[in-house]
């Protein structure tokens, strides 16, 4: 995906002209709104870059945040067949975050800011990952719910305005798919399984619902950032009408799977063609934005740790690197 | 200053017979480590045959700025294309 070393977009862009400068913003509004796509050495308003700048970075250390609620299972998965999906996941999941700092990199953004950006505790990710996963189930209900509400939210992402993030979203699309089913599949075993194991796939559900219900972000009335998203074709659908879609294609599925979603209004509305769902318990939402999620600490101690654990090798590359730049100039 | 490794761009061949096709770029030291990289980040599924590493600061691009006049000669020689001709429908096989 194009690099920001291939020159700096903003660079041409006539700041002391105000009213250029407007008609610039207007010439990048209609090609959004034509559904044209926006490519990285193309001129761009500074708020559209810096709002992309934003959303691809938290998505892309959602991802690599990602790897770790389900990474400390590999260790433990219940077969060998189960530990191989689960390592492929999890490599998908470092995978998407590549490709989206790649993209957010075509903005002028540099890898090492964000990195420091997600180590010192000041990016964003997705609240969902600060929650503990502490049974095998977990593991399922990953895959079944916070996998299948990522897929909600990537798809029309396939469609966004700026070239490099729909790319990225289209490849991560194709492969979170895998990650759904591998998911659906483990809670299908469990479910079918012995009473305790079907428990333990009832108190995953319990806990994953609502944490993923809040996945497609707070109400659209207390949405700040949606008009501008869907102005400029950042956004394609509204956090409510996503969730109402999950909730619509989730409830038959744990209803085949013989669980029960934790939601006493849940029903089905005849007139509405759609369920009718409980209230959201918004409080918890913030609260876990603010970093006071369950695990919110740990999450952050071990990317650090992770970090620090691997200088050694990136200082070994480094040095092999220059060996050889010195050999070749000898 | 960035203690980022450089960037390169990364080429897949999907299969012999097509030609390498940008997917996106990886960091690395040196070249060796970019194949490596963009082999783990780009082809976990069978997605090629071959790779191609470049560095991204070694690519000269056109500025789509310019991308009208740059582009417009091409536009306006119709000439260079088959339809351009009107030939009566009795002649076959043109």
């Amino acid at each position: 995906m194009y690099t920001p070393e291939l020159g700096k977009p903003g660079a041409a862009a006539p700041v002391s002209r105000r009213g250029e400068a407007r008609a610039f913003v207007a010439a990048v509004a209609a090609r959004v709104a034509a559904d044209e796509f926006i490519e990285p050495k193309d001129w761009m308003p500074e708020a559209y870059r810096r709002t992309l700048i934003r959303q691809i970075s938290q998505h892309a250390h959602s991802e690599i945040v990602g790897m770790l609620p389900e990474g400390n299972w590999i260790s433990r998965a219940p077969s060998l067949r189960r530990k191989a999906v689960l390592l492929a996941k999890v490599q998908d999941e470092g995978g998407h975050g590549l490709y989206l700092y790649c993209a957010a990199e075509t903005l002028g953004a540099s890898r090492d800011e964000m990195t420091e950006a997600l180590l010192a505790g000041k990016a964003k990710y997705s609240t969902i990952f600060n929650y503990p996963t502490l049974t095998w189930a977990d593991i399922g209900a990953i895959g079944w719910l916070v996998d299948g509400a990522a897929i909600m939210n990537q798809v029309p992402l396939q469609r966004t305005s700026y070239g490099p993030y729909a790319r990225a979203m289209v490849r991560v699309c194709k492969e979170e798919s895998f990650h759904q089913r591998q998911g659906f599949e483990i809670m299908m075993a469990m479910a079918n399984g012995t009473p305790e194991q079907k428990e333990m796939a009832q108190d995953a559900l319990n806990r994953w619902w609502w944490p993923s219900l809040m996945m497609f972000g707070p109400p659209d009335a207390d949405s700040p950032n949606s008009a501008q998203g869907f102005r400029w074709r950042i956004k394609r659908d509204s956090n409510d009408d996503l969730r109402q879609k999950f909730v619509d294609i989730t409830t038959p599925q744990a209803e085949f799977l013989g669980l029960t979603v934790p939601d006493a209004d849940l029903r089905w509305d005849a007139d509405r063609g759609h369920y009718d769902f409980g209230a959201i318990d918004w409080e918890e939402f913030y609260a876990v934005v603010r970093g006071e999620g369950p695990v919110a600490k740990e999450r952050m101690e071990a990317r650090r740790e992770a970090w620090e654990d691997g200088a050694w090798v990136r200082e070994a590359a480094d040095a092999y690197e220059a060996k050889r730049q010195a050999r070749a100039a000898a | 200053m960035s203690k980022d490794w450089p960037l390169w761009e990364v080429f897949v061949r999907m299969r012999g017979g097509l030609s390498h096709k940008h997917v996106g770029s990886v960091h690395a030291p040196d070249g060796e480590l970019a194949v490596r990289h963009a082999r783990d980040v780009y082809t976990r599924r069978l997605e090629g045959v071959s790779l191609w590493v470049v560095k991204s600061a070694d690519i000269v691009a056109s500025d789509p700025a310019q991308a009208g006049p740059l582009f417009e000669p091409a536009e306006s020689k119709v000439y260079r294309h088959p339809t351009f001709y009107d030939i009566p429908d009795v002649v076959k096989h043109i």
